[in-house]
């Protein structure tokens, strides 16, 4: 038999990370009792690697290995790139809340490294079992940190509901699958490709397979009728887990999506698009609607994240490079959003409070201008003002949508994000105009405070000059197709 | 060029960037010092603008002063800017009023100062912004952007019901504005990929296009302007903000409305502008006569101005929608003029607010006996409100007066409405406040105006006289581009 060792430089960040996490949960074990902080530093230290490792080795062309499973091009480098900062960035809001609480420090941080690792494989995989064996590693590991806060009723009911209704829509992803093999003869995805294209299949298994496929990606996107999970986890969930739900995994579940649908059932777009109108308009109606209603923070957001996930899936259908690098740019821009808003939201909680109520958010102007300022540049560029980076990436998703054919989608759209605007403004409502109801000093730490502020005037700075980020994603985009 | 800088752009950022300045004066015990600030950077801001005027060429009908370099190249989106004969007056018309509001704001405002100043200078820079635009997406930008200042303004420093008054204010114009953004993209499909405005005006449509991006544009300006019937946030803004946002609520913000107008809906889409002319005068007569009346009835002397205002934007779209040069500089100049005057009335209440607390028009009477001065001007005002000859408010409504005449009888004859109308509002609310015996014994308190206030309200006095009595130095330098724009007008786009 003959044996080829693989080429494992395309996958060197995923085993460089592996083998860190390792040694992260090793140092936690060894001195984790006397210095709870080293799990945090390696950690860092694991992602800085990643990006050094990732930079270096990225190329513009597409390398394939493992046979065939796993694929490096520059879509995956730029959005594990991302990957890798948002996580970092998360880690930094989120360890003087993890601490404070007395968390389990080190499981926190090696499950978050777990997770970034199970999102590289995803990102980069080219075959359905890879895809699966990444979704699994990410979803596993945020099961495990959603539940993470023990004692807590509410974290735990989170963290069941989340188990349960993600082991179903892993389920249906497989089941799609099993439709695709049965049809096509093949789990890689290049081959999937190439049969679907000669057009010498059952044409109606593929389209069972494919329903399947898009109801599990639309789980894991969290978009309407599939978004049961999101109010519920986000609430529960302890914030620091929920903004590493809420960031990193969308930018991994954008290249999931592109690995399956755009790559792999390209030749069915037209079947999927109808599909993807119909789960976009439901996500925009439900999540704006419902977001009104809420009067916890946490909810609000996670209805936002419907929301604006609907708006993403607006760009995929148009089925074109602008569409896919629109998608994409406002993916990075909702994340960008999102790490600053729970890293605001976990500054205004302090031992023994959670800053969940929309309430707590009330006269934040008077006890702290600057950051209200910051969470006042984020909540507009939610709500797609300019001259903040929101507005761009709906102009980029309504222009593909446009140019696409669908007329009365980007009016539909644009509508719908009228109805969204209203609950960004409540936010900046309570902060300006409503009196402060506690005047307990907000004390952050020095790098939480220069990433706060860096993150809301990235709001200001990209609205100014969007195209180094547009440009960017458009380069990952043209370069992997 | 000033100084070797860019003059558009230095009419923009200067006032958004001292602005920044005022901010970082920081809380309140450096109040003073953003006062001065605020104000230096607002006649600075005036300053840096007047070349504008005097370098204008009143003759070329191309655009002037312009700047255009590339911004988001994905989308060929240009930071391009030029002024032409419409829109340099307003943008004149903006400088000159932000140092008036930073005045007005002085000892009024005493909390969250900074913040207050820097909300006015940098919304004057951004309103500049929109006058200067000559690209679509950069216009959308600065057109959204002045939602956020006025937004803060009304609702930080706002009255009672202000919550519900600013989100009103803010949804109620996004609402108009989001359609424009499909328009603005979907001329960017059919142009080949083009935002810019003057692409946009040679461009050939059908007439069902045309139609649908009438519909759109006119969305977002018929709600900025205000016409009837989508008018209704207007009175509750007013009603609720503080002084300085009223002003510059009614002398500027309405105005990015009608110049929208005369940017995009007329040339853009000529043919659905004279299709849909009929309707667009209706609505603009309905404002004249019916919200006439309505201002009658008001209690509120805030609420009265609000209505007065949408009585008088109806001249200016009825102007508009005449296509005839007497109608277009009409309406131009009864922008500028209303921007006089409205400040002015605004100003006028904002003084006698200061003093008693009170918007109601029952709670006061007398005037005249406490404050003597104050009632001259408040006169001098009311009457060019009402559109007495010599003052500015007569030259605009009696220009568009004649064009509608030229259309037809029935035009003019409504629109004639409001010299009777106007003058019964108006002096009616004069009288009922100013004249008669001191009923409440608050009033028998009130000082008269002070050295600030009579300095604010003489500046307003000579500019609302001297368009009146000479306006040709405005008339001058649109005509040319009015009568470009006509040409634009009527050469078919299908």
């Amino acid at each position: 038999m003959n044996f080829t060792q693989p080429d494992f430089a395309p996958a060197y960040p995923e085993i460089f990370l592996l083998g860190m996490v390792c040694v992260v949960l090793l140092a936690d074990l060894a001195w984790g009792e006397k210095k709870p902080y080293i799990a945090y530093l390696l950690a860092q230290v694991a992602l800085l690697g990643c990006v050094l490792i990732s930079f270096v080795t990225s190329a513009p062309g597409v390398v394939y290995t493992f046979s065939g499973m796993f694929v490096d091009d520059p879509m995956a480098d730029i959005l594990k790139i991302l990957v890798y900062i948002t996580v970092s960035a998360v880690l930094v809001y989120s360890r003087s809340y993890i601490f404070v609480r007395g968390m389990l420090s080190g499981e926190f941080f090696s499950l978050a490294l777990f997770a970034t690792l199970g999102m590289m494989v995803m990102i980069s995989a080219s075959h359905f079992l890879t895809l699966y064996l990444g979704l699994e590693l990410q979803s596993l590991s945020l099961y495990a940190m959603v539940a993470l806060r023990r004692n807590s009723p509410g974290s735990t009911e989170a963290a069941i509901k989340f188990f349960v209704l993600g082991a179903l829509a892993s389920g249906f992803l497989l089941y799609g699958m099993s439709m695709i093999y049965g049809s096509t003869g093949s789990l890689d995805i290049i081959r999937v490709t190439e049969v679907i294209q000669s057009g010498v299949t059952n044409h109606a298994v593929l389209v069972v397979g494919l329903v399947f496929i898009v109801a599990g990606i639309s789980f894991k996107l969290s978009a309407v009728p599939f978004h049961m999970w999101v109010p519920d986890v986000y609430e529960g969930a302890p914030t620091a887990v929920v903004l590493f739900i809420g960031s990193a995994p969308k930018l991994a579940g954008f290249g999931f999506v592109m690995r399956l649908l755009a790559d792999g059932m390209g030749g069915m777009s037209a079947d999927w698009q109808g599909m993807l109108i119909i789960l976009a308009v439901m996500s925009m109606v439900v999540g704006n609607f419902a977001a009104i209603a809420q009067t916890n923070i946490k909810r609000m957001l996670a209805y936002s994240t419907i929301s604006h996930m609907g708006f993403v899936l607006l760009g995929i259908l148009a089925a074109d490079e602008n569409g896919y690098s629109a998608a994409m740019f406002y993916v990075v821009v909702y994340v960008l959003m999102t790490l600053g808003t729970f890293g605001i939201i976990m500054l205004l909680s302090r031992e023994g409070f959670e800053a969940e109520k929309l309430d707590d958010f009330k006269g934040l102007n008077r006890r702290n201008p600057w950051y209200a300022f910051m969470m006042l540049l984020l909540m507009f560029s939610m709500a797609g003002i300019p001259p903040t980076v929101g507005i761009y990436a709906k102009l980029s998703v309504l222009q593909a949508v446009l140019s696409a054919g669908y007329i009365w989608l980007a009016v539909v759209a644009v509508l719908l994000s009228l109805v969204g605007v209203f609950y960004y403004l409540r936010i900046v409502k309570l902060m300006y105009f409503d009196e402060p109801e506690t005047d307990a000093l907000i004390v952050p730490q020095n790098d939480v405070k220069v990433l706060i502020s860096a993150n809301g005037l990235a709001m200001l700075g990209f609205g100014l000059f969007p195209q180094v980020l547009i440009a960017l994603c458009a380069y990952a985009i043209q370069q992997s197709m | 060029m000033l100084f070797g800088l860019p003059l558009l752009s230095l009419i923009i950022w200067l006032p958004i960037f001292a602005g920044v300045g005022v901010l970082a004066t920081g809380g309140d015990r450096n109040a003073q010092l953003a006062r001065w600030i605020a104000l230096i950077g607002s006649i600075a801001g005036l300053l840096v603008a007047i070349p504008l005027y005097t370098q204008f060429d009143s003759l070329s009908n191309g655009m002037q002063f312009v700047e255009y370099s590339l911004w988001i190249e994905r989308f060929n989106i240009h930071y391009h800017l030029g002024v032409d004969g419409i829109a340099m007056p307003l943008i004149l018309l903006n400088c000159f009023t932000t140092p008036l509001v930073v005045m007005a704001g002085w000892q009024v405002i005493s909390k969250r100062v900074s913040q207050y100043m820097a909300a006015f200078l940098i919304m004057s820079g951004i309103v500049n912004g929109v006058f200067s635009s000559l690209d679509a997406i950069l216009f959308y930008v600065f057109w959204e952007a002045s939602l956020i200042p006025m937004f803060l303004i009304i609702g930080v420093w706002g009255g009672p019901n202000r919550v519900y008054a600013s989100i009103k204010f803010f949804l109620y114009t996004l609402l108009g504005s989001l359609l424009m953004l499909v328009a603005f993209i979907y001329l960017y499909q059919i142009s080949g990929g083009s935002f810019s405005i003057l692409d946009y005006h040679r461009l050939p449509l059908s007439l069902t296009p045309q139609i649908l991006i009438f519909i759109a544009f006119t969305l977002a300006f018929a709600v900025k302007v205000p016409m009837w019937p989508v008018h209704t946030w207007l009175p509750d803004a007013h009603v609720e903000a503080p002084t300085g946002g009223s002003v510059v609520l009614a002398a500027i913000l309405l105005k990015m409305g009608g110049y929208g107008f005369l940017r995009f809906s007329l040339p853009i889409v000529p043919d659905a502008s004279q299709y849909l002319a009929g309707m667009m005068i209706t609505l603009s007569l309905i404002a004249i006569v019916y919200i006439g009346l309505v201002a009658l009835i008001q209690a509120d002397m805030k609420k009265l101005i609000a209505y007065s205002s949408v009585a008088h934007m109806g001249f200016v779209t009825l102007g508009f929608f005449l296509f005839n040069a007497y109608g277009l500089e009409g309406a131009m100049v009864q922008m500028i003029s209303h921007g006089f005057i409205s400040a002015a009335m605004f100003l006028c209440i904002g003084v006698m607010y200061d003093r008693l607390h009170s918007r109601q028009i029952a709670d006061y009477g007398g005037l005249a006996k406490r404050m003597p001065v104050f009632a001259a001007f408040f006169m001098l005002f009311a009457m060019a409100n009402t559109g007495l000859p010599g003052t500015s408010g007569f030259v605009g409504e009696f220009i568009v007066i004649m064009a509608a005449m030229k259309v037809n009888f029935w035009y003019a004859f409504f629109a004639a409405t409001t010299l009777i109308t106007g003058a019964a509002y108006t002096l009616w609310m004069y009288k009922r406040v100013i004249f008669g015996a001191v009923i409440h014994p608050a009033v028998e308190e009130m000082k008269d105006i002070g050295g600030r206030e009579i300095l604010i309200l003489a500046i307003l006095a000579v500019a609302v006289l001297g368009m009146g009595l000479y306006p040709l130095p405005l008339m001058e330098v649109m005509h040319t581009t009015v009568d470009d724009l006509l040409v634009h007008v009527g050469r078919s786009k299908l």
